[in-house]
C-alpha cells in the first residue's frame, strides 16, 4: 500500500529549544502508526506539525517538508481548513465545546457549509455509532456534551472528528486519563476505523501501542530512533535504547 | 476565504485604534476652540491671572486652579484613610466570603450618581455645617467630604487588587518568623504592594479633579482664593459647567481653555499612574 | 512601656474594621435616605406624565424616555468598537508594544473626566456636524464615555475563554473568524454582557457629558434630532434650582433603583460566568 504521509528533514524549534531532530518518516494509507517515547520526547509536537497546529505558537519554527498525499502542505497555497478537515486530530485532554452533544459533532460539518438538518442528523449518527458511543447517548443528543463522563467525553471528541470525514486521523494519548473500560471501547473503535483511516497515534502505553499499532515509532529527545512493524520493535529492537525503554528501563 | 480574512483582520485594527482616534479628536477639538484665547491673553496670565470676568475679557483661571488643589487635597485627606483601611481590612483581615460580598458593596459607590453625591451635600452636610461651624453652607469642606467618599471606591478598589497579586510566600516568611498579622502587612505586604496603591490613589486624584456636577452643587462656585476650608470656591471643571451655556465668542474659548488645562493635568496623572503601575509588574 | 504586638494587633483589626464597615454604612445611608424620602413621590401618574411647571408639578415621563434613548444609543455605537478591539488584543495580536500603546489609550481615555466628554461633544457633534442639542449627539458622546469599560471587561470575558477551545474549532477546520464567532465570542458572551450593562449604569447616571450635548428640553423626543432630558439632568436642574424637592427626591429615587438594578445584574452575570471558567 502506498504513503498517506511522508515526513522529511523535520525540524522544529520553540525558540532556541529544538524539539524535534531531523525526522524522515513515512506513514502508510490505512495503518495505525503508534507512536510511543518517553515524556517531552516530541511526540505532541510531531503530531501537531501534521496539521500544521503548532503554527499557533508565535515562536514555533519549522524546517523540512510534510507531504500529504504528495502535497506539500507547508507550501503557500495550502488552506488551512482543508488540511484541518483531512487530518483530523483528537487532544489528550477531552475538550468538549459547551454546546449539546448534537452541535459538538456538527461543528465541523457546519463550519464547511453543510446546513442540511437531514445530513447534518445522518453525519451525527453515523460519527457517533464508529466511535461507539451512539447507544449511550442517542437519547440525550440535546444534553449538554459538559455533562458526559470522560470517558464518553474523549469518544465525543473521536467522534467530532470523524464527522469531518477526514482521511487521517491523529490521535494524542486519546486514553490517558481514562479508565480500562473506556480504554478498551476506545480500542475497539480503532480497530474498525483502521479499516477506512490512517491513524496516528500517539501513546505512552507501550501495551497499548502492541495491541493496537501495525507500526511502531519510538522518539527519544526529540529525536526518532526507530520505527518499524510492531513485531519487530518490541521483539528485536535494533537500538539500545528502544529495547531500554520497551523493557521499562527508563521514561 | 483568505481574502477574507485578512480584510477582518484589517477592520479589526482599525476599531481598535478607536481609542486612541478619539483621544486625538478630542484634544485636537479642544485645543482648536482653546488655544486662540490663551494665546492672546498669554500663557503665563491665562494661569496666573487671578481675575475672571469674561464681561471684562479677564480670562485668568488661578483661582479655580488653587480650587481645584484645595478641594482634591481635601478630598486625599478624608479618603486616603479611609480607603486604604477598607483595602487592607477587605485583602488582609476580613474572611474570604465577607471579602467577596463587601468589595463590590463598596465599588457600588462608584456606580451612584454625582449628581446624588451632589445633592446629599446639599441636604446633610450643608445644614450641619450651618449649625455648627457657621456661614452658608456651600464651602471647600463640604466638596471634600463629598468627593472623598467618591474617590473611595477607586483607591479601595485597585488597592485590594495590588494588595492581593503580593505572592502569599512573601506573608508565609513574615509569619514563619513569629510576625502578627499587621506586623506581616506593615513590614512586607504594604511595601511590596506599594507602586498598584499608589497609582491608585494617582487615579483617585484624577478622578477628584475631573469631577463637576458635585462640585457645582456643593463647592459654593465663587472665584476666590479661599484661605479657609469654609470658603466657597470654583474648580476648572465647574468653571466650565457653570457659563458654558450662556458663553459665547471668546468668553466660550476660555471655557475650552479652561478644558485644555484640565486635560493636560488628566493626562499627566494617568501617564504617571501607568508608569508606576507598569514597573510593579517588572519588578514582580 | 511596651505595647504587645498581639494588643496592637487586636486594636489595629478593630479600627480597620470600623473604618470598612463605616463606608459601607455611607453606601446604605445614601440608598435609604434617598429611598426614604422620594419612593413615596413615585407612582403611575409620575412615572407616566409629563412635568408641569419646569418640574413643579406633574410627572418625568419624558426624562424616562431620554434615560433609555441615550444610553440605548450609547450601547448600539460603543459595543461593536469595543467587543471588536478586545478581539484584535486578544486574538490577533501578541502583546507587544502596539497592544501596549492600545491597552494604553484605552486607560487613558477611561480617566478623561466627562465634563471633557461633555465640552468635545459639543463642539463636534451640537456645533460641527450639526446635530444640534440632540438625543442623537448625547449618545455618540456617552458611547466614547463607555468604551474603555466595554474595552475593559470585554477583554477580560475573552481572555477567560479556554485556549483549548480555540485549538479544537482550528483543528476541526474552522478559520480564525468562525473560530471567534462560534465559539469564543458565544462563550464570552455573559462577560461582555456585563461590560455593556456596566456601561448602561454608566451613561444613566451621567450629567456633564449630556447636559451641553443633549440639552434638557422637557418634550417628549420624537426623533434622534430633538433634545431630551435624562433623569440625572432632571434630577441635577430640579435639585439645584430647588424648583421641586418632592420630585426632586422621587426621581432620585428612580435613578437609585436602576442603578442598584444595574450593578447587581452585571455582578450577578460576571460571578456566574467566572465560576463557569476558573
Ligand atoms: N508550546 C511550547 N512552547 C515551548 N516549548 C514547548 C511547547 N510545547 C512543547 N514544548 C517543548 O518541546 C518538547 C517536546 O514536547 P512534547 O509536548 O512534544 O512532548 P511529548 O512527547 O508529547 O511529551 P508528553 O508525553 O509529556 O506529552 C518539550 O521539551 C517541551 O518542553
Ligand atoms: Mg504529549
Amino acid at each position: 500500500m502506498g504513503d498517506k504521509i511522508i515526513v522529511k528533514n523535520l525540524d522544529l524549534f520553540f525558540d532556541t529549544l529544538q524539539a524535534l531532530k531531523s525526522i524522515n518518516l513515512r506513514i502508510k494509507t490505512k495503518e495505525i502508526l503508534s507512536i510511543i517515547g518517553p515524556a517531552n520526547s516530541g511526540k505532541t509536537t510531531f503530531l501537531r506539525t501534521l496539521n500544521r497546529l503548532n503554527e499557533l505558537i508565535p515562536y514555533a519554527k519549522l524546517k523540512g517538508e510534510v507531504y500529504l498525499d504528495g502535497k506539500d502542505i507547508y507550501k503557500e497555497d495550502i488552506s488551512l481548513p482543508w488540511l484541518r478537515r483531512k487530518v483530523g486530530m483528537v487532544f489528550a485532554l477531552p475538550v468538549p465545546l459547551p454546546r449539546t452533544i448534537f452541535e459538538n459533532i456538527a461543528y465541523g460539518p457546519k463550519l464547511y457549509g453543510i446546513t442540511s438538518k437531514a445530513e447534518l442528523t445522518e453525519l451525527v449518527e453515523k460519527s457517533l455509532r464508529a466511535a461507539f458511543l451512539w447507544d449511550e447517548v442517542k437519547d440525550r443528543l440535546n444534553e449538554s456534551a459538559l455533562k458526559l463522563s470522560g470517558g464518553q467525553q474523549q469518544r465525543l471528541c473521536i467522534a467530532r472528528t470523524l464527522a469531518l470525514e477526514p482521511e487521517v486521523i491523529l490521535l494524542d494519548e486519546p486514553c490517558s486519563g481514562l479508565d480500562p473500560i473506556s480504554t478498551a471501547k476506545i480500542e475497539e473503535a480503532l480497530h474498525e476505523l483502521k479499516k477506512e483511516y490512517t491513524i496516528v497515534l500517539v501513546t505512552n502505553n507501550t501495551k497499548q501501542a502492541a495491541r493496537v499499532a501495525d507500526r511502531v515509532a519510538f522518539f527519544l529527545m526529540g529525536e526518532l530512533v526507530e520505527y518499524g512493524q510492531v513485531e519487530q520493535i518490541f521483539t528485536v529492537p535494533k537500538d539500545k535504547r528502544t529495547e531500554d525503554y520497551i523493557s521499562g528501563r527508563f521514561g | 476565504m483568505k481574502y477574507n480574512e485578512r480584510l477582518i483582520q484589517s477592520g479589526l485594527l482599525i476599531t481598535a485604534f478607536s481609542t486612541i482616534a478619539i483621544l486625538i479628536l478630542i484634544g485636537v477639538f479642544i485645543l482648536k476652540e482653546g488655544l486662540p484665547v490663551i494665546l492672546k491673553v498669554g500663557i503665563k496670565d491665562f494661569i496666573c491671572g487671578v481675575n475672571w470676568s469674561p464681561i471684562e475679557e479677564q480670562f485668568g483661571i488661578f483661582p479655580m486652579i488653587m480650587g481645584s488643589i484645595w478641594i482634591t487635597a481635601g478630598a486625599l485627606l478624608f479618603s486616603l484613610p479611609l480607603s486604604l483601611a477598607c483595602a487592607i481590612y477587605l485583602a488582609e483581615f476580613s474572611t474570604p466570603k465577607i471579602g467577596k460580598i463587601l468589595k463590590p458593596t463598596i465599588e457600588l459607590l462608584a456606580g451612584i450618581p454625582s449628581v446624588v453625591y451632589g445633592f446629599m451635600g446639599m441636604v446633610i452636610l450643608f445644614p450641619l455645617i450651618r449649625n455648627y461651624l457657621g456661614g452658608p453652607g456651600p464651602c471647600i469642606l463640604a466638596a471634600s467630604i463629598i468627593l472623598g467618599i467618591m474617590i473611595l471606591p477607586t483607591i479601595t478598589s485597585i488597592s485590594i487588587d495590588s494588595l492581593q497579586a503580593v505572592p502569599y510566600s512573601y506573608r508565609e516568611g513574615s509569619l514563619a518568623l513569629g510576625a502578627t498579622r499587621w506586623q506581616t502587612v506593615k513590614m512586607v505586604v504594604l511595601p511590596a504592594a506599594r507602586s498598584g496603591i499608589i497609582a491608585g490613589i494617582i487615579l483617585g486624584v484624577g478622578r477628584a479633579v475631573g469631577e463637576t456636577m458635585a462640585v457645582i452643587m456643593i463647592a459654593g462656585n465663587a472665584v476666590i482664593i479661599p484661605d479657609s476650608i469654609l470658603d466657597p470656591v470654583r474648580t476648572l471643571t465647574t468653571n466650565i459647567a457653570l457659563e458654558m451655556n450662556f458663553a459665547t465668542g471668546e468668553h466660550r474659548q476660555a471655557l475650552f481653555a479652561t478644558g485644555i488645562v484640565l486635560f493636560i493635568v488628566i493626562m499627566l496623572l494617568n501617564i504617571i499612574a501607568n508608569l508606576i503601575a507598569k514597573r510593579k509588574v517588572i519588578t514582580k | 512601656m511596651k505595647i504587645k504586638p498581639a494588643f496592637t494587633e487586636q486594636i489595629v483589626k478593630k479600627i480597620l474594621f470600623i473604618s470598612t464597615a463605616f463606608t459601607v454604612l455611607i453606601l446604605l445611608f445614601i440608598i435609604f435616605y434617598i429611598l426614604k424620602n422620594g419612593l413615596s413621590v413615585i407612582d403611575l401618574e409620575f412615572l407616566l406624565t409629563s412635568p408641569k411647571e419646569l418640574g413643579r408639578a406633574g410627572g418625568i415621563f419624558p426624562c424616562i424616555i431620554g434615560t433609555i434613548l441615550l444610553p440605548l444609543i450609547a450601547i448600539i455605537i460603543a459595543t461593536p468598537l469595543g467587543v471588536g478591539t478586545a478581539i484584535y488584543l486578544t486574538e490577533y495580536k501578541r502583546e507587544g508594544r502596539l497592544t501596549r500603546i492600545i491597552r494604553f489609550g484605552t486607560e487613558c481615555l477611561a480617566g478623561v473626566p466627562s465634563i471633557i466628554f461633555g465640552l468635545f461633544g459639543f463642539v463636534l457633534f451640537v456645533i460641527y456636524l450639526g446635530f444640534g442639542w440632540s438625543i442623537l449627539s448625547g449618545g455618540l458622546t456617552l458611547a466614547f464615555m463607555i468604551l474603555p469599560t466595554i474595552i475593559r471587561t470585554s477583554e477580560e470575558a475573552i481572555r477567560a475563554i479556554p485556549y483549548s477551545y480555540r485549538e479544537v474549532s482550528l483543528s476541526l477546520g474552522g478559520t480564525k473568524w468562525q473560530t471567534i464567532t462560534r465559539v469564543v465570542l458565544p462563550s464570552a458572551l455573559p462577560g461582555i454582557v456585563t461590560g455593556v450593562i456596566l456601561g448602561i449604569g454608566r451613561s444613566v447616571g451621567e450629567t456633564a457629558a449630556v447636559i451641553f450635548t443633549a440639552g434638557s428640553s422637557l418634550r417628549v423626543p420624537a426623533s434622534l434630532f430633538d433634545s431630551c432630558r435624562t433623569m440625572a439632568v432632571h434630577f441635577y436642574i430640579l435639585a439645584r434650582e430647588g424648583i421641586s424637592m418632592e420630585n426632586a427626591y422621587g426621581t432620585a429615587a428612580i435613578l437609585i433603583i436602576a442603578i442598584l438594578f444595574i450593578n447587581l445584574v452585571s455582578y450577578w452575570l460576571m460571578h456566574r460566568f467566572m465560576a463557569k471558567f476558573s
